[in-house]
């Protein structure tokens, strides 16, 4: 049975209020705690006891496989691989979030390694979030490591949210695609405090017709400071875009460094990065509208990481 | 009702003072619809501007249904029932029109509501309503959110600082049958409008032509209206109406 606590972290992470419908695993302090498998999806533990290994069959259609993890015992560290294996021609959702509730005064941690081997035409759809609480001096931590390995003409797209509490990320991003392959990220980041977030993200277009689209929308508060990489290498006539755009508030410090590497003529790659503070203008509009310069500063906020 | 008395507004250029706005008095009586026109650089945005609170006056009183606002901020000055639409529309990353419209109305708005507004405006609200406030919409297009979000607050004082300015397609009779709307609806509401534009001084109670910071002319449409007619520069030709009947 699962706390408060963790059910409040298990909403942020997952939206997930009651036991989710399909397939799922939930992690809680270090063990699992419910797991549901289904005729085309199944969840197996490792052997070594290091993470588990989901394997959704070749042609599943629409259904989803939860896998949240929750932290609520101060002074845990953990370090767990995930691998999914994704069957042909499936299309499926995956949510995976990990939420830490520390109150006391120890750092706890959650390293996940997550490695997706995503099928011929396979297309999958990833979401994960990350939130940290709790009033301890102990610190969250948290720093995911993706693999993505795309088939011919499979499609991705990731969506990476961590908008609170996590006060130090350094999450690492590596996918390799081939023909006709499809990645798109969406990344929304926000730090505050003195947090530290690092994003590095390494995409080889290695098939003719590959394409990426990574973006990241971040802000940065407080004293923070966030450092966005992102790498795309063209091996073969190809597509890719990255872009970085970034709001700096008070004392924080940002730093994009997207680059590109075409290794093939028809590597077609672009990239862009922008960071600036909230416009004054924006600010005043806002207040022409009824509203306080505080509350016009969390609505553009809002709707940036929106 | 507002009342502008002796208001100056100077800013500082190249170690001198310059006077933007010199020495206004000016009153806007409930329900009145009130279009102040006068060449480029005469001051017309930064008296819209220093009504609503973006910019404070170096001297003089602003009075709203007799409370002193000089000192008072843009925020208090909307909640007090004064809305502004900018001449330049301002584009925001994620926020959507949805969003501004709530924001404006102060209410959680349900989407037909919001739509509503939306098709006042000439746009078709269901492509509109969830886009997002951003570059991808024309300027055309912004300017009627714009005109959009001050319909969806209904405050008693509306400023509009050249609404007509790159309204693309839709056509100024629809923007004068949104004023026209808006008195009816709010018959004590007053409206006072920024523009050059003949059709636009044709369906106000009164004109006031501004002109190097100063008010050069207030009066009744029917008064001020004739002699700004007929030339390529309004004002010019008041003055030079001033000019013959002086000597």
């Amino acid at each position: 049975m699962m706390d408060e606590i963790q059910k409040r972290i298990l909403a942020e992470v997952a939206d997930l209020h009651t036991v989710p419908e399909g397939a799922y695993n939930i992690r809680t302090n270090g063990k699992m705690a419910a797991r549901n498998t289904t005729a085309n999806i199944d969840i197996i533990s490792k052997e070594d006891g290091s993470g588990i290994d989901i394997h959704i069959k070749p042609h599943t259609k629409n259904e989803s496989v939860h896998i949240p993890v929750v932290l609520s015992e101060s002074g845990l560290k953990e370090l767990v691989y995930n691998d999914f294996y994704i069957g042909e021609g499936s299309d499926v959702v995956i949510v995976a979030g990990c939420g830490i509730d520390n109150c006391g005064s120890h750092d706890s941690e959650h390293d996940g390694i997550h490695r997706f081997y995503v099928g011929k035409n396979a297309k999958v759809k990833y979401v994960e979030k990350h939130y940290g609480s709790g009033s301890g001096a102990g610190k969250r931590i948290l720093n995911p490591g993706t693999e993505v390995y795309m088939e011919e003409d499979s499609s991705m797209e990731m969506e990476m949210v961590q908008i609170k509490g996590v006060d130090s990320t350094d999450r690492r991003t590596k996918a390799e695609l081939k023909t006709g392959a499809s990645l798109v990220v969406r990344e929304r980041l926000m730090t505050h405090g003195d947090q530290s977030a690092f994003s590095t993200y390494e995409v080889y277009l290695n098939g003719e017709g590959a394409s990426t689209d990574v973006v990241s929308r971040s802000v940065a508060r407080d004293t923070s400071y966030q450092k966005f990489d992102s790498r795309i290498i063209g091996n073969a006539p190809c597509s890719g875009h990255t872009e970085c755009d970034a709001i700096i508030m008070d004392k924080a410090r940002i730093l994009a460094v997207p680059q590109l590497e075409a290794n093939n003529l028809d590597a077609a790659l672009i990239h862009e990065a922008a960071i600036g503070k909230i416009a004054g203008e924006q600010i005043i509009k806002l207040m022409t509208l009824g509203l306080t310069e505080e509350e016009a500063e969390e609505q553009i906020i809002n709707g940036f990481l929106k | 009702m507002l009342e502008l008395k002796n208001i100056c507004y100077e800013v500082e250029e190249d170690t001198a003072q310059k006077e933007i706005i010199c020495g206004i008095n000016l009153t806007v009586e409930e329900g009145k619809f009130i279009v102040i026109t006068g060449p480029n650089g005469g001051g017309k945005s930064t008296l819209a501007k220093l009504i609503a609170g973006i910019v404070q006056p170096t001297s003089g009183q602003i009075i709203w249904n007799g409370t002193d606002i000089t000192n008072m901020s843009i925020t208090e000055r909307a909640r007090m029932g004064i809305s502004f639409a900018f001449q330049q529309p301002v584009r925001f990353k994620g926020i959507q029109v949805v969003d501004l419209l709530r924001i404006a109305s102060g209410k959680n708005l349900n989407v037909s509501e919001a739509c509503q507004y939306l098709s006042e405006v000439g746009l078709c609200a269901k492509d509109y309503i969830n886009r997002e406030v951003n570059a991808s919409l024309s300027g055309g297009e912004l300017k009627r959110i714009e005109i959009a979000t001050v319909l969806a607050r209904g405050t008693s004082l509306s400023v509009f600082d050249e609404p007509e300015a790159g309204i693309d397609l839709w056509s100024f009779q629809n923007l004068i049958k949104v004023f026209e709307r808006m008195q009816k609806k709010n018959e004590n509401g007053s409206i006072l409008v920024i523009s050059h534009q003949e059709r636009i001084l044709n369906i106000a109670d009164e004109i006031v032509v501004l002109a190097n910071g100063q008010i050069r002319e207030h009066g009744k449409r029917e008064d001020i209206l004739p002699c700004l007619l007929g030339t390529s520069s309004a004002v010019e030709a008041c003055q030079q109406l001033q000019g013959g009947m002086e000597q």
